[in-house]
């Protein structure tokens, strides 16, 4: 479990990171948290020629809020998303889901943005941005800059839209517009692991309560991270069996060691009615 | 008087320097030694057509590249059957490196060795290994068909087949005759020992001495020692093993000797150069050892009172590819499963199976969880066919403290007899049933079913053979500097011997624990041992303590007599506060210290000391020799029986299955307690591995054989956000078999949790557990079983 020979690069700045990936695109790695890329040189699956290390990028270590949303730079860690008040009270999904990401000390060194690039489909963040229709804003010397919305940046499974001469720069995830209630919840083997079926869901009401607008996003349940609009189902007596049932019939979730794919669904047909209910009454009048 | 030290909770010795960084495992050691790496299989089954380094040696930095037609003598031959059985009529070991087949994914193929390890990877990767598919076995079921065979030699890939019984009458008559019979199907999974720090060999060869130097993260270095000489064809004065801190064994470090614990002192030697081998995690999973794996069919007949008069077992074990620690594992499940209950006639026949999978070997529990849990299942299938109180059915079963020693009738896995020295299961059941809330569940079940939620509680007991010879020693010494040293050749894998080995030692000599230093598995320091596995380092290694001591005491209550003349004589003498003290007149004393310097009678001084033991000033001599020293031993008739029991409360989502443990009590028997703080914590250990046997861990291959969560990302450890509050209660039944009344802790913890927790599952569920581990995965396919059974039943 050592990884294979690798050449090193520690740039300073992001024009010089961006051009180090100009220069050897598809022979090298950005090296954000290593909290996944790592592991994989180490068991030798991945063997980049050179690894970009983005770890002095200090101008991309923020997390913003605005009257829009909330901006995540490259090098913010989970556990930087995670404690950012400013950013729960405009985006509370977004604490709500990251305290599930792995474990506190993981969460110290992964980040936000490279947990996007990665793209497992079990990974929570993903969903989030899927969820929330955030964008990720991209750069490299060939293209300049370019946003890519969440709907097209989860291409498979381990796969992004982020070209390997690109170097994502930060993750905007928008503020749910009028009176929406937000919640994730997740079953997972063990505390931290990777969930069997997580679920986000956000649930808008208007001033009398009537739902006009439900999604349910889902990790774990196929290759990619999916959204699930429930907005048509029957929400009468605040009862959210049918658009959890309905939501669970979209998914096509596999068999693995830990869970099979017909226990998955029922989890997800489960964890959505709760999750629907606590965004609901989050809002609810 | 001191007051006694045994007995007391006292804070761990170890415990600063390890916290603190401060310990020197394995991988510490050796630093610009070479480093080995191995090329291991990647298929289950198959010969191999051939071997290409071609591609390998021009990366810089390689040194040196073994296959198995490289290795010379006994070292080419398979590894030794460490313990033969009659049972075992058809042993297989493995070779250091595949003689032209192998067996397991992870079977070590090529050795490299290179400047260091990153390199040694890189030569592995490019080395071609052309494998011949051969068709795999895996599983029991597949190993049971016999149309596949591991071994073309072992037909139907049975290693072994032993039927034993308790010569209390033929057990099919009594169950046949018994007014009331049941039969269970029992599964329990594969699973291992997954120790923190995996195995790591680094060896020394001094060409001047011809002596080879070898430090192992064993469980066994006086052992290890002899098997290296005999492979290297070495005389063992010239071998020594030193086994540095080790971060865990549970069981699967007392195998040996692993092919790198050969291979790299015979790098070292050929190269003349030191060599370093630390197995990666991956290489953990896939070629060390594994256990649990079984299937049970049970029968039982029993009365109306639940009272057992019959009980058959068949045991199908999957031993793996080989069987280098022989069939320990099946003896102990077929012996231990009895527990504290009478059963009437007893047959149980276990056959154990190739597969081509990891070799089996003791993990921690070493086949007793997979008893406990058919006989609890059994328990509790009998209470749930009469209706009656799961605890009232063991109650009926019980052996009666007045029928100690108990004669199970059947022979141990150390070869004597199965019986019981002393315990009192009858009051060991009432702490369990008070500590756990039994009598108040039905209360409390209502309460939360109230709320919408469902609990259950279980429970399981357990009988452990602990502290099993041949033997264990010590040498004690008193040092000039009131210092006493304590070597044993045992080793230790965080037991906190340092601290419960010193407290037997100054209890006898009169010191303080701070005044002890121990030393393990050090062959330099203590050559004859056998090793820290099946609970017995306290029971053996702490009764040789105590001999060795007390063997000092004599001696220095004999020289510290003679020095204060006055007509002393060595009985009016006592050992108190590092002073050897007149009973009578404690003002008439000498310091422990002075007595070590008059011990060793001198010609040349050296310093003010020194002079009071030279030729002029010393005391008349006692005709001892020299140094206040001595060596003990314990070497136990037989195995002494610790026993305990567990309660458990779970809690189970009505919809999406999980399985939450709401309560978890012990209640635990271990003899004298040397260190209640030390017992406590081998028993939480104990038990956070028997929730990872009963909730999490599972090795898994697939029908290719391949493990495919060969990692800790799929191989579920519980962390200690899995692990609940864990209470504990104390009882004392001292054993009559060793001067100390000890009997061993190190396993307990392990052994009934299976048992406690899927007894608690099916009083939640309403169903029957069979299998274990369970998952919420596994938990909503058997309520979907249950569900469509009663449909059946009402259309
Ligand atoms: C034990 C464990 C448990 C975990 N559990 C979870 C979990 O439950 N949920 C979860 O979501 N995650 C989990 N993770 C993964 C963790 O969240 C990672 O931090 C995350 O997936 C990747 O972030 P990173 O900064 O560590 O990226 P790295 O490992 O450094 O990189 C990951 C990939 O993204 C690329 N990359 C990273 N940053 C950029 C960038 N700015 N531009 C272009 N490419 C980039 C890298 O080249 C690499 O291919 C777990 C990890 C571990 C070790």
């Amino acid at each position: 479990m050592k990884p294979p020979p690798v050449v090193y690069h520690g740039p300073d700045t992001v024009d010089e990171a961006v051009r180090l990936l100009a220069e050897h695109g598809g022979h090298a790695k950005v090296l954000a948290g290593g909290q996944s890329l790592v592991p994989m040189l180490n068991m030798r699956l991945t063997a980049p020629a050179r690894l970009i290390d983005v770890n002095r990028l200090d101008e991309l270590a923020y997390v913003r809020t605005d009257l829009e949303g909330v901006r995540v730079g490259a090098l913010a860690r989970h556990a930087d998303v995670e404690r950012a008040t400013h950013a729960f009270e405009a985006v509370p999904l977004l604490r709500q889901a990251v305290q599930t990401v792995a474990h506190p000390t993981i969460r110290n060194r992964g980040t936000t943005v490279g947990s996007l690039v990665h793209a497992d489909p079990c990974a929570e963040m993903p969903a989030v941005l899927l969820l929330l229709d955030g964008e990720v804003l991209l750069r490299s010397d060939r293209a300049g800059e370019r946003v890519v919305k969440a709907a097209d940046f989860f291409v498979g499974p381990m796969e992004s839209a982020c070209e390997e001469d690109e170097l994502a720069i930060e993750a905007y995830f928008p503020k749910p517009r009028g009176r929406t209630g937000t919640d994730w919840r997740e079953l997972s083997r063990r505390n931290g692991d990777y969930a069997m079926c997580g679920v986000g869901t956000s649930v808008r009401v208007d001033d009398t309560g009537a739902v006009t607008c439900a999604k349910a996003a889902y990790i774990g349940m196929g290759p990619v991270p999916s959204v699930v609009d429930v907005t048509g189902a029957d929400f009468s007596g605040a009862d959210f069996c049918a658009a959890a049932e309905h939501a669970a019939d979209q998914l096509d979730p596999e068999d693995d060691i830990h869970a099979s794919a017909e226990y998955r669904r029922h989890l997800a047909r489960v964890l959505t009615a709760r999750s629907l209910k606590a965004a609901y009454e989050a809002v609810a009048p | 008087m001191n007051d006694k030290l045994v007995g007391q909770p006292l804070v761990r010795k170890e415990d600063p320097r390890l916290l603190r960084g401060d310990g020197r495992y394995l991988d510490d050691l050796g630093r610009g030694a070479l480093a080995a790496a191995f090329v291991r299989s990647p298929v289950a089954h198959a010969r191999i057509a051939g071997i290409d380094v071609d591609e390998a040696l021009d990366v810089e930095g390689l040194v040196a590249i073994y296959t198995h037609e490289d290795l010379p003598g006994r070292i080419a031959e398979p590894l030794p059957l460490l313990i033969p059985h009659p049972a075992l009529t058809h042993p297989r070991t493995p070779y250091c490196l595949a003689n032209g087949e192998v067996n397991h994914v992870g079977e070590a193929v090529v050795m490299v060795v290179a400047t260091d390890r990153y390199v040694a990877e890189d030569v592995a990767e490019r080395i071609r290994v052309t494998y011949e598919d051969l068709p795999p076995v895996v599983g029991i079921d597949q190993a049971r068909a016999g149309e596949r065979l591991v071994h073309q030699d072992a037909p139907g890939n049975v290693a072994a087949h032993s039927v034993q019984t308790n010569g209390k009458g033929d057990a099919h008559d009594a169950i046949a005759s018994a007014p009331h019979r049941l039969a269970l199907d029992l599964h329990i999974e594969r699973s291992a020992s997954m120790p923190m720090e995996g195995k790591g060999v680094l060896a020394h060869w001094d060409p001047d001495d011809r002596t080879l130097r070898v430090h192992s993260s064993t469980q066994t270095s006086t052992s290890v020692r002899l098997a290296v000489a005999a492979k290297l064809e070495l005389p063992p004065d010239r071998v020594e093993v030193i086994t540095p801190d080790v971060g865990g064994g549970f069981g699967v470090k007392i195998v040996h000797p692993w092919p790198e614990e050969i291979l790299v002192p015979w790098a070292a030697m050929t190269l003349g150069q030191d060599v370093k081998w630390v197995e990666d995690r991956r290489e953990h999973f896939t070629s060390s050892a594994h256990e649990r794996a079984q299937r049970q069919h049970v029968e039982v007949g029993f009365d109306a009172a639940g009272r057992l008069l019959g009980l058959s077992v068949e045991i199908w074990h999957d031993n793996g590819a080989y069987v280098p620690y022989g069939i320990i594992v099946p003896i102990v499940t077929s012996t231990q499963l009895l527990g504290p209950y009478k059963v009437g006639a007893y047959r149980v026949e276990f056959t154990s199976l190739y597969t081509n999978t990891v070799i089996v070997t003791p993990y921690r529990g070493a086949g007793r969880p997979q008893g406990v849990f058919a006989m609890e299942r059994t328990m509790d299938a009998i209470a749930e066919y009469l209706g009656t109180d799961r605890l009232a059915v063991r109650e009926a079963n019980l052996i009666q403290p007045e029928e100690m020693p108990y004669d199970q009738g059947l022979v141990f896995q150390d070869g004597r007899p199965l019986i019981y020295d002393s315990g009192d299961y009858p009051t060991m059941l009432r702490m369990i049933r008070d500590l756990v809330g039994w009598d108040g569940f039905e209360a409390e079940r209502a309460a939360a079913a109230a709320e919408g939620r469902r609990i259950g509680i279980g429970i399981g007991a357990y009988v452990e053979g602990t502290g099993m010879g041949p033997y264990e020693g010590a040498h004690v010494k008193v040092e000039t500097t009131g210092e006493v040293v304590v070597s044993t050749g045992l080793t230790t894998q965080g037991q906190g011997h340092y601290t419960s080995l010193a407290q037997i030692a100054a209890d006898v000599l009169g010191v303080g624990v701070g005044d002890v230093t121990v030393i393990t598995g050090d062959t330099r320091r203590f050559k004859y041992a056998v090793g820290t596995f099946a609970s017995r380092a306290i029971v053996t290694s702490g009764n040789a303590v105590a001999i060795a001591a007390g063997k000092v005491a004599q001696k220095a209550k004999r020289i510290a007599a003679a020095a204060l003349g006055d007509g002393i004589s060595p009985e009016d003498l006592e050992l108190v506060d590092g002073r050897v003290r007149r009973r009578a007149d404690p003002a008439t004393a000498i310091d422990l210290r002075t007595v070590a310097v008059l011990s060793n009678p001198l010609r040349y001084a050296f310093d003010e000391e020194t002079k009071a033991a030279t030729q002029f000033a010393a005391a008349t001599g006692t005709g001892d020799e020299p140094g206040l020293e001595a060596t003990g031993y314990y070497m136990p008739e037989r195995s002494t029986f610790a026993a305990g029991a567990h309660g458990v409360v779970v809690e189970t989502d009505p919809e999406t299955a999980d399985i939450r443990i709401l309560r978890y009590c012990v209640v635990h028997d271990c003899g004298v307690v040397v260190n209640p703080r030390i017992v406590e914590g081998q028993v939480h250990g104990g038990v956070a591995q028997g929730i990872g046997g009963a909730l999490y861990e599972r090795i898994v291959y697939d029908d290719a054989g391949q493990l495919v969560n060969a990692s800790y990302m799929d191989f579920l450890i519980p962390f200690a956000t899995e692990v609940p509050h864990i209470q504990t209660a104390h009882m004392v039944t001292a054993s009559g078999l060793n001067p100390l009344g000890l009997k061993g802790a190190g396993e307990a913890g392990v052994i009934p949790t299976s048992a406690a927790v899927a007894s608690a599952i099916e009083d939640a569920e309403g169903l029957a557990v069979r299998r274990m581990p369970i998952s919420p995965s596994e938990l909503y396919e058997l309520r979907k079983a249950q569900q469509a059974r009663k449909e059946q039943v009402s259309a």
